[in-house]
C-alpha cells in the first residue's frame, strides 16, 4: 500500500456535511457540517476534548445513529435513507465496533460473545465459526477464558473479547470508541498491533477515537475535532 | 439457521431466569388447568343431564291436546264480524288417538326408526292408607317398552316378565314404591280419575334415575288401563317414539307434524329446561375460562415487559452487531412460546388430574339424580383446546413487549 499515493487510494468511507443537533433539554448543535474521507486499509485516528462530539460523530458512521443530516458513503455508495434492516445486514458484514464501555452479553461465555455475529452473518459453519473465535480470541490473549461467562471476566477482559468480537466477521471497517480505554500498557499495546496489523496487511480500515496520544501518533493519520467542527484533517504519514 | 440463534440466544435468557421462567409459566398453567377441568365438568353436567332425559323420555311423542284454543262456532260463520266469547271451555272429547294401533305400526316400518311404543296413560289414586296418593298409570306393551327405554335394565326388584305374566300386575318408580310403602308382592288398590278402581300387585320395582319420573309413573299393561276407564282395546292416548339417532328427532317429528293432526314433540322441546340450562353451562364455562387465560395473559405480558427492560442492554449490542428487528423479535417470541408450552402442557397434566380426581369424588344429589360421583367427561379436543389457547394467549401476550424490544434505539442505550 505504501507504494500507491495517499490521494489515489480508494475511498471506502465518505461523510459530506453531516450535521446533527439535540433537541432534548435544548436545542443544540454538536456536530457543524463534518466532511471527510477515509482510504481503505488507513489507521485513522479521532481526537478532541470531552465533549465535542467524538462518540456521536462515530456513531454515526456505526449507521447505528440515523437521525443526523447530510450524506454518509462506503465504498461509493449511499448508506444514508436505508432502511434499519438493511443496515443491520450492513452492519453484520461490514462493521466491527469497540464501544467506549464493554459491552458483551453477560449470559454468555466469552467464545459465544464473539461466535454470534458470525453465527448471524452465516457465512461458514458453526464448527468453523468456532475455530476462527478461538483465533480472535487468541490475537488478544483471551483465548484460555474462552468459556468463561462474560459477567465474570474483569472489565479489561471484556474488552479485549470485545475486540476478538468486532474482528470475527473480518469487517470492511473497525471502529472503535476508546478501545484501549480500560487496558494497561501492555494490553493497549498489544491492541495497537493488531490494528496496525490488519489494516497494514489485511487492507482493513481503522478508525478510533482516542485519547491516548502514542495510540494516535502511531496511526496513519489524526483527525482533531473541537466543539463539533474537524479543526485539523491531519496529514498522511509515511508508513514503513 | 436464522431462528437457531434466536432460539439460542431465547434459551439462555430463560434458564438464567429460571424463576422468572417458572412464575411466567405458572400462570398459563393455572389458567390451562382450570379450563380443562371446567369444560370437563360442564361439559359432564350437560351429557349426564342429557342422556339421563333422552334416556327416559321419548325422542318424539305424538299425542292429542285437548285445549280451549279452538275457534268457536260463531267464529266460523261471522269470521270478519266483532265476536266476544267469554269462558270456552275445553269441548267434551276423548284423547284418544284415532288408529293409534295403525299408525304405529306405519310408523314403526320407517327406517331411521328404533321403536314406537303405543301407550294409554291415565291419572290415578294409589289408596293406601287413609291418604289416596296421586300418580300416573301408563299402561304399554312390555316388549315394546323395552325396546325403547331398556326397561329390563332399570329394574330395581322383579321382572319386566313378570308383568307380562300377570295382567293385574304394577311395576311403580322406585320413589312412588317408597312412598307407599310397597314391595314386590303386595297389593295396591287404584282409583282412576273416571272412578273405575282395581287391585294390582307389584310385580317390580324401576328407576330411571330421574326423580319426575320414579316419584310418580307405574307401568300396567295396556289392557289394565282401558279397562280401568272403560274404554276399548283400540284406545291409545300417546305414542312415544325412539330414532336410531336422536338429532333426526327434530326434522322427523315436524315431517309427523305435517302427516298427522295431532300434537307432536320432540325431545328438544319437551326437554327445553335442560337445553336452556346447556346454553348457560356453556356461556359460564366460556366466561370463566377466557377470563383465566385472560389473566394468564397479562401474566406473561408483564413478565415479557420485564425480561425485555432487563435485556436492554443485550437487545443494543445485538442490534449492534448486526442483529435486525426481526432476529430481536423471534428472541422473544420464542421465549413466550416455549413459557406457553410449557405452561399449557404442565396445565393439561394438571387439568387431566384434577378432572379424574373430580370424577372419583363422592357426590349425593338426593334421589333427584341418581349419580354417584362428579359427573366429568374425558374428551382429547378439550385439552386440544387448552394447549392451543395457551398458545395462543402467550403468543398474544410476548408480541407486544417483542416488538417493543425490536425497537429499541441501541444509540441511545450503548451511549451509558
Ligand atoms: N442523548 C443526548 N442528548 C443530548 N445531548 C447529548 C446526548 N448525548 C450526548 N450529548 C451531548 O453531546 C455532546 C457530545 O457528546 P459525545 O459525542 O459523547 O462527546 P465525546 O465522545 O466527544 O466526549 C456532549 O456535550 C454531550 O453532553
Ligand atoms: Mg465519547
Amino acid at each position: 500500500m505504501k507504494n500507491i499515493p495517499y490521494s489515489e487510494r480508494a475511498t471506502i468511507l465518505k461523510a459530506t456535511n453531516v450535521n446533527k443537533f439535540f433537541l432534548d433539554p435544548v436545542k443544540f448543535q454538536v456536530l457543524k457540517d463534518i466532511s471527510f474521507e477515509v482510504k481503505k486499509g488507513e489507521f485513522l485516528s479521532i481526537v478532541g476534548k470531552s465533549g465535542c462530539g467524538k462518540s456521536t460523530l462515530l456513531y454515526i458512521l456505526s449507521t447505528m445513529d440515523t437521525a443526523y443530516d447530510g450524506l454518509l458513503e462506503m465504498n461509493g455508495k449511499s448508506l444514508t435513507g436505508l432502511t434499519q434492516n438493511q443496515l443491520a445486514a450492513f452492519r453484520n458484514e461490514h462493521l466491527g465496533f469497540v464501544f467506549q464501555f464493554h459491552f458483551l452479553l453477560p449470559e454468555f461465555t466469552a467464545l459465544q460473545n464473539v461466535m454470534l455475529p458470525g453465527l448471524k452473518l452465516g457465512k461458514f459453519s458453526s464448527k468453523e465459526i468456532e475455530e476462527r473465535a478461538y483465533q480472535k480470541l487468541k490475537l488478544v490473549d483471551m483465548h484460555e477464558h474462552a468459556l468463561k461467562p462474560s459477567s465474570k471476566l474483569s472489565g479489561g477482559q471484556q474488552q479485549r473479547v470485545a475486540i476478538a468480537r468486532a474482528l470475527i466477521n473480518d469487517p470492511t471497517i473497525v471502529m472503535g470508541d476508546e478501545p484501549t480505554g480500560n487496558l494497561d500498557k501492555a494490553n493497549s499495546d498489544m491492541v495497537y498491533s493488531i490494528f496496525r496489523d490488519i489494516s497494514h496487511n489485511n487492507g482493513q480500515t481503522i478508525i478510533t477515537v482516542t485519547h491516548d496520544p502514542d495510540f494516535a501518533e502511531g496511526g496513519d493519520r489524526i483527525i482533531e475535532m473541537s466543539d463539533g467542527h474537524i479543526i485539523s484533517h491531519g496529514h498522511e504519514k509515511t508508513v514503513q | 439457521m436464522k431462528l437457531k440463534i434466536a432460539f439460542d440466544i431465547a434459551k439462555t435468557h430463560l434458564l438464567t431466569k429460571k424463576k422468572q421462567t417458572l412464575v411466567a409459566m405458572m400462570g398459563v398453567t393455572f389458567g390451562i388447568a382450570m379450563f380443562i377441568v371446567m369444560i370437563s365438568f360442564m361439559q359432564g353436567v350437560n351429557q349426564f343431564l342429557e342422556d339421563s332425559a333422552l334416556d327416559a323420555s321419548p325422542h318424539v311423542r305424538i299425542y292429542k291436546q285437548i285445549t280451549s284454543d279452538r275457534p268457536s262456532l260463531i267464529q266460523q260463520q261471522n269470521p270478519d264480524g266483532f265476536n266476544v266469547i267469554y269462558h270456552q271451555k275445553p269441548r267434551q272429547e276423548l284423547a284418544k288417538i284415532k288408529n293409534g294401533l295403525v299408525i304405529a305400526r306405519h310408523i314403526e316400518q320407517q327406517p331411521e326408526v328404533l321403536g314406537v311404543s303405543p301407550q294409554v296413560s291415565t291419572q290415578v289414586f294409589f289408596n293406601t292408607g287413609s291418604v289416596p296418593i296421586p300418580a300416573t298409570l301408563a299402561g304399554v306393551d312390555v316388549q315394546r317398552e323395552e325396546k325403547l327405554y331398556r326397561l329390563s335394565q332399570r329394574m330395581k326388584a322383579g321382572k319386566i316378565e313378570d308383568l307380562m305374566a300377570n295382567a293385574n300386575g304394577v311395576i311403580l318408580g322406585r320413589l312412588l314404591a317408597r312412598k307407599l310403602n310397597l314391595g314386590v308382592g303386595d297389593k295396591v288398590n287404584v282409583t282412576s280419575s273416571t272412578g273405575g278402581t282395581s287391585l294390582l300387585r307389584v310385580v317390580g320395582i324401576f328407576s330411571f334415575g330421574i326423580q319426575t319420573v320414579d316419584d310418580a309413573r307405574g307401568y300396567v299393561n295396556t289392557p289394565k288401563v282401558q279397562e280401568l276407564i272403560q274404554k276399548d282395546a283400540n284406545y291409545i292416548t300417546d305414542l312415544h317414539i325412539k330414532m336410531k339417532d336422536p338429532l333426526k328427532a327434530i326434522a322427523f317429528g315436524k315431517e309427523l307434524a305435517r302427516q298427522y293432526d295431532y300434537r307432536v314433540e320432540d325431545w328438544a322441546m319437551a326437554n327445553a329446561a335442560i337445553l336452556a340450562g346447556e346454553q348457560i353451562r356453556n356461556v359460564m364455562t366460556f366466561v370463566v375460562s377466557f377470563t383465566l387465560l385472560v389473566v394468564a395473559g397479562f401474566g406473561i405480558y408483564n413478565i415479557m415487559n420485564m425480561n425485555v427492560m432487563n435485556k436492554i442492554k443485550d437487545i443494543a449490542i445485538l442490534k449492534a452487531t448486526g442483529f435486525d428487528g426481526q432476529d430481536v423479535v423471534a428472541v422473544f417470541m420464542i421465549q413466550s412460546v416455549i413459557i406457553g408450552l410449557m405452561g399449557a402442557l404442565l396445565g393439561v397434566i394438571i387439568g387431566f388430574s384434577l378432572s379424574y380426581l373430580l370424577s372419583i369424588t363422592p357426590f349425593a344429589a338426593g334421589d333427584f339424580l341418581s349419580i354417584d360421583t362428579f359427573p366429568v367427561k374425558f374428551d382429547p379436543k378439550f385439552y386440544l383446546l387448552g394447549v392451543i389457547f395457551g398458545v395462543i394467549t402467550t403468543l398474544l401476550a410476548g408480541y407486544f413487549p417483542s416488538r417493543k424490544a425490536a425497537k429499541i434505539d441501541p444509540v441511545a442505550i450503548l451511549r451509558g
